[in-house]
């Protein structure tokens, strides 16, 4: 395949992506959870911008609503009530330690290569930088679960989570060009009600057992208790 | 379809309604009420479907396969609901729960059964995964009510496992949908579960290959497969009784259910191809591992509701192992053990509602002499998990001889593994079980007011499957089994 | 290619040299010009550099009574060392007779050796300041040149070769082309290229503060000429990373044969792409506080994760078949 041989539009499609990758490697190395929600917030713009050029491309329209959708939804919604709850949470100065932050890049980047791994037997199709793409999101996927397996702390678990989310919702949209327009706004439905229940248990897990440091939740295991 | 939508309607309409009534006792008779009006209208749809065939149209999809899950979610939703009430309000009274989070209970409680219905229910992949997920949401809440510091935690392990999981699932089904594209006329219809099978053979063996790894290890979460399963026992314990019912005999049938009607695809897609038994294999390894290793874990459980939740992961390990085998037999055997399954597991998390609150606690140590201080309670423990435990007649003895006499027939080896793992799991369960029901009564131990019907009613349901199946439930399941490999037993 | 043995061709190239040598000073001078007038000050002139460096060069040079005859060795060997890594790198013209030499190894190695004698000469006194100067600047220089080596790979992985005068034919003869590997590998080597001439926020060239000095520490011993050769020295290193940079990513504007209307398009070219470089660096070092040194691993980890995320989407992005 010939980057040349595609036109700026879809070239920037991959810059776009390469750069969303980054940012979810930034968000892993990033201590300051306001910094992490702004990291957060411009990964959903790359998404929102990116829906944008591929509906432009492939004339859809549909995907000009998800496009919209995320905009207001990751850009916007969500980072703004991430940012009020932490600053309830009085979280604003925190600062996590992060432990063993080498071997979680090297992790990472271990994920990365992975995640080709995964999509390279995808051959016979003939737009193969749709595959590439799709082995990039798949690493935006991995990324998350890294966030949220590395981090103690739960605002940074719930970043993480949606941050995977982010690199679902890219997945479909360069592969399929989006899904049909129920799914979307099903997945888009959860994806609310699953922020709006995160800030429901951030204030359970504080006022049950005074912090938001998930190496506190160790009451349920199968060791003798 | 007219009963269709009564029956996705009502819990709809239910879960709205909820939120509105203060008045508990109130909500209470109602829960039931809607729950019975369900599972009216489910009869109404069963009988519609054995007249007519399967029933489909663009957004949903009634066939032989679905309806009889249809018919079993709204008949254990109906009875959990009669057994929540006087539960739920035992709890109210011991000032464990306010009335507040009684309406978000009941609220939750219907928007549960209507997510479960709507993923029965529909035609589309991905709005499959969105119920699915929605389930999920829906029960975060129910399984956090509590608001112990143990019960949050069991919710927020449930929330973020099942949430990582689950994406994967939504990955796998993109990867379908991306598969699907390539083939059909129209790419909209990429999700459409009667379209794919369809076109299933045409669609590409490796994307397929790939999507199902990932649709298998997301819904696998949700089964509780060994090693996905960490979240379940937590969220069984922690949450309300009622709640653990439900989870157990209802959720996990709903994600192996999406599970298998992938795998029709996929093994239609990679018929041709060097691996056409893949994602059969991995079923069977993964039910395996999951059936062995939750037998054992059974051995060291202290508390009750924890050691009925690791027997859920053992049986739905056993019914995904069956699906993996493949072939009429096993298929048959697999769909009956999550009906019988299903019926025994929810009456046992019923009946160990009850025994929590005759013994105030969870703890098996201080659970004792069930049968003196109140006799149906320690008859129904002691049935139920005589039945679970796959003892003659009950249906689930049925479902495990056909699934041996399956594992003989194709894998001979596995079923000396299969025997060793029942033989496992039945000690594990009868050590704790028979001080519970048998053993000397701790002092001031008193009888609490019960409703055992609705437990009668189930395992006389699992009695009456075992020693003479009824006609028109054998017809269904045939028909089934014909649907998902292809050819039927009888 | 140019005839190897075409002497006009060699004079070009040795004139390309001189041009390097002599235009470092200025480079200097201009970032520190626009760093005043951002902070509201006036600032030297352009040619102070120039006075400084003749000043140093007629002034008598000490030596400590310590220092081993390395100490006077070190100067010309760094100030050597530098200005032929700077000659294998194509300034105006793609082509000339050096681009046989210019390898990107050979060019890292050239600055490896300058580093290391800068770092032994530091030491060879004994003083305090000189031997944790010196300290400094390997562990600096031991993670920003995996940091670069990742970088540059990933560039010469898409022209298929080490040679920077090939790299930059290649980036000129496919145009336009927004490749998420250039983007990244151009990151990559900015910090790399901060962290190795020794500007903010690694190490602050203008100060001699005790606890912060990398660069100055490693020179505090040194007087007269050698003094003026180690500044210079810094000073090529500075033009070279800038040089670097812009031709390897915009080489709009080079020129392609050796004649005299291409060639001063190249000379404008490029000093218009380093003037622009010179106020992104000063706009930057206004910008930014020098952080502390053990948060310059942190650093350059992020430069070399960058020269990795330019590989991986180059393998990834660009080359999947």
């Amino acid at each position: 395949m010939n980057l040349a041989q595609l036109g700026l539009l879809e070239q920037s499609i991959f810059v776009l992506v390469a750069l969303a990758l980054f940012l979810s490697f930034v968000l892993l190395s990033q201590a300051r959870l306001t910094t992490m929600i702004h990291v957060f917030a411009w990964q959903g713009f790359l998404l929102a911008l990116l829906t944008a050029i591929v509906a432009a491309l492939g004339d859809n329209p549909h995907l000009y609503i998800s496009a919209l959708l995320t905009f207001l939804l990751k850009v916007l919604l969500i980072p703004a009530m991430l940012h009020r709850l932490i600053r309830r949470l009085e979280l604003e100065r925190h600062q996590e330690r992060l432990q063993k932050q080498a071997l979680v890049m090297m992790a990472g980047a271990a994920l990365v290569i992975f995640s080709y791994w995964v999509v390279l037997p995808i051959t016979h199709m003939e737009l193969a930088h749709i595959r590439n793409v799709v082995s990039l999101s798949l690493a935006i996927v991995q990324l998350g679960m890294l966030l949220m397996v590395a981090r103690r702390q739960v605002v940074a678990q719930v970043i993480g989570f949606m941050s995977m989310e982010n690199g679902l919702f890219l997945a479909a949209v360069a592969a399929t060009a989006g899904m049909p327009l129920v799914v979307e706004l099903g997945i888009a439905f959860d994806v609310l009600v699953a922020a709006v229940l995160f800030g429901v248990f951030f204030f359970h897990i504080r006022d049950s057992i005074d912090t938001l440091d998930v190496d506190q939740l160790t009451r349920l295991s199968e060791e003798e208790r | 379809m007219n009963a269709l939508y009564v029956m996705l309607g009502l819990p709809a309409v239910g879960a709205i309604l909820f939120v509105a009534i203060h008045n508990t006792r109130l909500a209470g008779w109602l829960n039931i009420g809607v729950s019975a009006a369900s599972l009216a209208a489910s009869v109404l749809l069963a009988w519609a479907v054995m007249q007519q065939g399967s029933l489909h149209n663009d957004n949903f999809l009634v066939d032989s396969f679905n309806i009889y899950l249809l018919v079993l979610t709204t008949f254990v939703g109906l009875t959990t609901a009669i057994f929540s009430r006087p539960y739920m309000q035992h709890v109210c009274e011991e000032g464990r729960c306010s009335t507040v989070r009684m309406r978000l209970y009941h609220s939750m409680f219907q928007s549960f059964m209507f997510t479960m219905l709507l993923a029965l229910s529909t035609n589309n992949l991905g709005v499959l995964w969105v119920t699915v997920e929605g389930a999920t949401l829906a029960t975060v809440m129910l399984v956090s009510i509590y608001r112990t510091p143990e019960a949050v935690e069991a919710a927020w392990k449930y929330f973020i496992l099942c949430g990582v999981g689950i994406a994967q699932a939504l990955f796998g089904t993109i990867l379908l949908y991306f598969a699907a594209q390539h083939v059909l006329v129209n790419p909209e219809e990429g999700l459409n579960w009667l379209t794919l099978q369809q076109h299933s053979a045409e669609l590409s063996p490796t994307v397929m290959a790939i999507a199902f790894v990932f649709l298998l290890v997301g819904y696998g979460t949700k089964i509780g497969l060994v090693p996905l399963h960490q979240w379940l026992p937590d969220a069984h314990s922690e949450g309300p009784t009622p709640m653990s019912a439900m989870l157990s005999g209802l959720l996990l049938n709903i994600a192996l259910y999406a599970v298998i009607r992938v795998k029709m695809l996929t093994d239609s897609s990679l018929a041709a191809t060097q691996h056409p038994h893949m994602a059969g294999h991995l079923l069977m390894g993964f039910g395996l591992i999951s059936f062995l290793i939750a037998g054992l874990f059974l051995h060291r459980q202290r508390d009750i509701k924890r050691l009925f939740s690791y027997s859920s992961i053992e049986h739905m390990g056993l019914a995904t192992f069956a699906f993996g085998i493949g072939g009429p037999l096993a298929t048959f055997a697999a769909l009956l053990h999550m009906l019988v399954h299903s019926l025994t597991k929810s009456s046992i998390f019923i009946t160990v509602g009850h025994a929590t609150h005759i013994a105030g606690t969870q703890n098996i140590e201080h659970i004792r002499g069930l049968i003196r201080t109140q006799p149906t309670v320690g008859w129904g423990l002691l049935f139920g998990v005589a039945a679970i435990a796959g003892f003659p007649p009950f249906g689930i003895f049925t479902s495990e001889f056909l699934l041996l006499n399956a594992t003989m027939q194709s894998w001979p080896w596995l079923s000396v593994l299969l025997l060793i793992g029942l033989g496992i799991a039945f000690a594990g369960l009868f050590r704790h079980l028979h001080p519970m029901v048998y053993g000397a009564t701790p002092e001031g131990q008193s009888a609490v007011k019960v409703n055992m019907i609705p437990v009668a009613i189930q395992l006389l349901l699992v009695i009456w499957i075992g020693l003479a199946m009824p006609a028109f439930l054998a017809g269904w399941l045939d028909q089934a089994v014909q649907l998902i490999s292809g050819k039927g037993l009888l | 290619m140019a005839d190897l043995l075409n002497p006009v061709d060699w004079l070009l190239a040795l004139l390309q040299v001189l041009l390097f040598a002599l235009a470092a000073p200025l480079l200097a001078a201009w970032v520190k010009r626009i760093k005043s007038r951002l902070q509201n000050r006036r600032g030297p002139s352009l040619l102070q550099p120039y006075r400084d460096l003749r000043k140093l060069f007629r002034k008598e040079a000490r030596v400590a009574n310590s220092a081993s005859p390395l100490f006077r060795a070190a100067p010309y060997v760094v100030f050597s060392a530098t200005l032929i890594a700077a000659s294998t790198v194509p300034l105006l013209a793609v082509h000339l007779p050096t681009a046989i030499l210019a390898d990107v190894i050979v060019l890292v190695g050239f600055l490896a050796l300058a580093r290391f004698f800068l770092a032994l000469a530091g030491m060879d006194v004994g003083s305090a300041f000189g031997g944790m100067g010196a300290s400094r600047e390997m562990l600096i220089s031991a993670l920003a040149e995996p940091a670069m080596l990742m970088a540059i790979f990933t560039l010469t992985m898409s022209a298929h070769s080490t040679n920077l005068s090939s790299v930059i034919q290649h980036v000129l003869d496919s145009g336009l082309l927004l490749r998420p590997s250039f983007l990244f590998a151009l990151l990559a080597l900015l910090l790399v290229a901060v962290a190795e001439t020794g500007r903010i926020p690694i190490d602050n060239p203008a100060t001699h503060l005790e606890l912060t000095m990398v660069h100055e520490a490693m020179i505090l011993e040194y007087s007269g000429r050698h003094l003026a050769l180690m500044e210079w020295a810094a000073q090529i290193k500075l033009l070279l990373y800038g040089v670097l940079i812009s031709n390897i990513f915009l080489p709009w504007g080079m020129a392609q044969q050796l004649e005299p209307l291409p060639l001063l398009i190249g000379l404008a070219a490029i000093a218009g792409k380093l003037m622009l470089l010179g106020v992104v660096l000063a706009v930057s070092e206004t910008l930014v506080a020098k952080m502390r040194l053990f948060r310059v691993p942190a650093y350059l980890n992020l430069a070399f994760l960058l020269g990795l995320l330019g590989m991986l989407s180059h393998v990834i992005l660009e080359v999947g078949v």
